[in-house]
């Protein structure tokens, strides 16, 4: 699988789905995205990495296991959710807090953002887990 | 809040346990014991208020909607309970620092026993119902995992499950108890109920409630027939069952019998079934105890006695009974957690626990000898040591109960008779026999191991001297709210010449002599084995067994391993039930209008329907998943025309990578080929067209009926003012419905996580048949 024009391609197009991933992901509270379809995004610029180059270098350019990012996915939506309990209101309640950062406007930020941050880390874990261990299989 | 913060210390404690042993090492129980014993001081600061007939209230909101709530209280009864807890607790982690020191799994143990220390005091100081039953189930698990402590033993880990299994299913028949009982009355406060008695107790209820609470209790307190499980459990390390099965878990089910006394309490039907099945486990427990040869054996079965004798005097209901029951429950904590401790000790420095071996020990070890010799003399209850007080007032409630004095005390007397002998076995005679067979040179053991079973042991011996020092600030208390009205208690040694001092010198006296002909009486018991066929714990091994006969049969039934079936039956049962309900509805109410279809709608539908048929059809894999593939890209067209961008986006990249996966795949798949036969296929295509039209009704007909018009409104209304976010489906996802889309991301989490083990952990990977 060594076709030089997908190898290219590949390497422009990487950052762009992945920026793009990311874009989707924050605009998604108020326009279409969100963490699942941002995360499969994402997932879907390392999957063509491993289409390219093959599933060692694809694992290689992500850096940590797959696996872990499933678990760190759940953890930053439990702990999103967990949040809530310091103000003293119940599991999961949004919360949320504004910073304003001078020449750049007003920066919302709240506790559904971040368990959307959590799903979108599970979606690429779960996703290249299954993706690369079934490429392995193959190669 | 100070309480509840005193509670949970235990757990957060737990959490950093290991590490605190990594830095501390042999320092450990030492270290660790510093919060046992502050809770012992915070306890006891509450034993000035509580002597005034008064009770500590707290509660936290925890669940409110469904009545659970973290809220407790202290009375005399819990106050008696969580001071042993504590002080023995301290005590125990101290030995047992040295008592385990090397074991690989020591930090472990730390997590453990402070887990449970905690969840055995919120056991005793719950206020609300699911809370307490919360915490007596957390006992369990702790239980099990403590002994399971050495889990490379198949014997101790057998221990666990049986004690865990038993336990357990006692506590979901009290679940189903204490649910009723909230149900009769109205309230999920411990502290509402014993105002409430009169309304349990003429309610429908009452009979199951007594059943599935009793259950509960009994399976916790090793009553017959589930005595089973404790001498079992003594596979756990000694300090372990000093703790746990001596002092504090398995009189859970007794404290849970004395709390409920003032609700359930006072009728017949709790009378016999609470003192026949406590005197019945008195006798077989004290019977049995004598046949052992292994020193925590005895003491294991000494302990299913006491357990009895407890149980039955809380069911005899008088108050005489209830004071008897403290001062015993008090007494066999302090000499029964020290007899334990002292077993660890004697196996530890002589390197066995079997009696017939054991011997001349004081000789070897003298300070465990006179610490052995005060803990026992108490157990056996000869004056001036506390358990003298306790057996005194045994007997003076037995022979006072207007029902049937004489069996009870008849049964009390027998029973006390060989708890004499057996105690007398183990705590005595290993020391004084002239003779070993020890397989190591005997040697004392540290200063640490010797301290607690000597604080325990000598404070059996300071109380019986001075028997008036705890009357009223823990007695009186704790057998007030077992009454549920104020109990006036005095204690003294001497009583003088009366029933019960007689009765105390025919049990010494009988005692003695069943020590003595012990081999011949076990030679006559052995005659009698047979009956022991019949014993509960058989009955357990048989019931466990058949678990698995059905489950294994019902698997195969169920579970025929082939993807194709699995579809075939869900496929054929929404069919059926879709179109059953569908025709009780009067069929679909509205057609499509023809008129509005624009033509590129059509065209989708005609270039879908091609791919399909092109799926359908082809010869290859390849062709067949590509094809499918348009057909999804055709749905998220559809979802892009009618304004569904979320619904595109996602649809585009499932479909894209779901391709990609069964691309993936079809490398192991096997080549492709026509193995079903034809009339397999036109099953398959009749179910497949059926269940196509009937998903088809569904849609038409599903945009007819509106069950609930608000909630969509609500969130569109909703979305922005609530939660800021314009994207209503993503606020939905997010927000409004965040706790589903945690639950979907675990189930998604668990999925990948299981996919993985599946291919990576194969022993070779199967070439195709099993995806």
């Amino acid at each position: 699988m060594n076709l030089i024009i997908l190898s290219i391609a590949t390497r422009y197009m990487m950052p762009v789905i992945l920026f793009f991933s990311v874009a989707l992901l924050m605009r998604g509270h108020n326009n279409p995205g969100g963490g699942f379809i941002g995360g499969l995004l994402a997932a879907s610029a390392f999957i063509l990495y491993s289409v390219s180059f093959g599933v060692k270098a694809a694992r290689k350019k992500l850096r940590i296991d797959p696996r872990s990012l499933i678990g760190f996915g759940l953890l930053v939506a439990v702990l999103s959710g967990i949040i809530s309990f310091f103000c003293k209101s119940s599991f999961m309640t949004s919360k949320w807090g504004g910073i304003n950062v001078p020449l750049l406007g007003e920066f919302h930020f709240g506790t559904p953002v971040m368990f959307d941050i959590g799903v979108y880390f599970v979606v690429i874990g779960v996703t290249l887990t299954i993706i690369f261990s079934l490429s392995e299989l193959s190669e | 809040m100070g309480l509840i913060v005193a509670i949970f210390s235990g757990f957060a404690l737990s959490v950093i346990a290991p590490y605190i042993h990594r830095v501390t090492r042999g320092a450990t129980g030492w270290v660790i014991s510093i919060l046992p014993f502050s809770l012992l001081a915070y306890f006891a600061s509450f034993i000035n208020t509580i002597k005034h007939g008064e009770v500590v209230k707290v509660a936290y909101n925890w669940v409110p909607g469904l009545h659970i709530n973290l809220s407790f209280y202290i009375d005399g009864l819990g106050l008696l309970f969580a001071l042993l807890i504590s002080g023995i607790g301290a005590f125990v982690i101290i030995y047992a620092s040295v008592y385990l020191k090397g074991h690989h799994f020591l930090g472990r143990f730390y997590i453990f026993i402070l887990m449970f220390m905690a969840s055995m005091l919120g056991v005793v100081l719950s206020d609300n119902l699911i809370t307490f039953f919360i915490f007596f189930e957390l006992t369990g698990i702790t239980s099990y995992f403590l002994i399971g402590y050495d889990c490379d033993r198949e014997k101790s880990r057998w221990a666990a499950l049986q004690a865990l299994l038993v336990t357990g299913i006692g506590g979901l028949a009290l679940l189903a108890g204490i649910i009723m009982m909230s149900l009769a009355s109205g309230s999920y406060e411990f502290s509402d109920l014993l105002n409430n008695g009169d309304v349990i107790r003429n309610s429908p209820l009452y009979i199951p409630i007594l059943i599935l609470v009793l259950l509960g209790a009994f399976t916790k307190s090793a009553q017959v027939p589930f005595q089973f499980w404790l001498p079992g459990a003594m596979e756990a390390p000694t300090p372990i069952s000093s703790y746990l099965h001596s002092a504090t878990m398995v009189k859970a089910g007794v404290f849970l019998i004395a709390r409920l006394s003032p609700v359930l309490g006072d009728t017949n039907a709790w009378f016999y079934t609470v003192s026949f099945t406590g005197a019945t486990t008195m006798v077989i427990g004290g019977y049995m105890a004598v046949h052992q040869t292994d020193l925590k054996k005895i003491l294991a079965y000494s302990t299913v006695c006491v357990l009895g004798i407890l149980t039955m005097l809380l069911g005899l209901g008088t108050d005489l009974a209830f004071k008897a029951a403290m001062v015993f429950l008090f007494a066999h904590a302090l000499y029964k957690a020290s007899l334990f401790l002292i077993a660890g000790i004697v196996d530890h420095g002589a390197g066995t626990r079997d009696i017939n071996k054991l011997g001349g020990l004081r000789h070897y070890m003298p300070v465990t000898a006179i610490i052995a010799g005060l803990a026992t003399l108490s157990a056996c209850g000869l004056p001036p040591f506390f358990g003298f007080v306790g057996k005194e007032l045994l007997y003076k409630a037995g022979s006072s109960v207007s029902n049937i004095p004489a069996l009870m005390t008849g049964a009390a007397v027998f029973a006390n008779i060989f708890m004499f002998g057996a105690i007398w076995l183990a705590g005595v005679r290993p020391f004084i026999k002239k003779y070993n067979l020890l397989p190591q040179k005997a040697h004392e053991a540290p200063f640490t191991m010797l301290v607690g079973p000597a604080i325990l042991a000598s404070l059996g011996l300071i109380f019986g001297l001075f028997p008036g020092l705890l009357e009223e600030a823990l007695f009186a208390p704790a057998a007030s709210s077992v009454a549920g009205k104020h109990v006036h208690v005095h204690l003294s040694l001497w009583h003088g010449f009366n029933l019960p001092l007689a009765l105390s010198v025919v049990t010494v006296a009988g005692g003695f002599s069943v020590f003595a002909f012990r081999e011949k009486i076990v030679h006559v018991a052995n005659k009698l084995s047979f009956i022991s066929c019949y014993g509960s714990s058989l009955w357990y091994k048989k019931i466990y067994e058949w678990l698995f006969v059905v489950a294994r049969v019902q698997t195969n039934t169920i579970q025929s391993g082939y993807q194709r079936y699995y579809l075939l039956t869900i496929f054929t049962v929404s069919t059926a039930l879709i179109s059953y309900k569908l025709l009780e509805i009067g069929g679909v109410h509205q057609f499509v209008n023809f008129g509005d279809v624009k033509f590129y709608e059509v065209a989708l539908g005609v270039f879908m329907m091609v791919a399909m048929v092109t799926a359908i059809l082809s010869d290859g894999r390849l062709t067949a998943v590509i094809a499918l593939g348009v057909v999804g890209f055709c749905v998220s067209l559809i979802y892009v025309l009618y304004s569904a961008p979320d619904l595109a986006l996602t649809q585009i990249l499932v479909e894209t990578l779901t391709v990609i996966l069964i691309i993936l795949v079809v490398y192991h798949l096997p080549r492709f080929s026509k193995l079903s036969s034809l009339k397999s296929r036109i099953r398959d295509a009749v179910l497949s067209i059926a269940f196509g039209g009937v998903m088809t009704a569904l849609v038409l007909e599903a945009s007819n009926v509106q069950l609930h018009p608000t909630i969509s409104e609500y969130f569109v209304k909703n979305s922005l003012a609530l939660a800021h976010g314009r994207n209503i489906v993503n606020v939905i996802l997010v927000d409004f419905r965040g706790v589903d889309t945690l639950g979907e991301i675990t189930v998604l989490s668990v999925v990948g996580i299981g996919v993985y083990a599946l291919i990576k952990l194969q022993p070779k990977p199967d070439r195709g048949e099993n995806n």
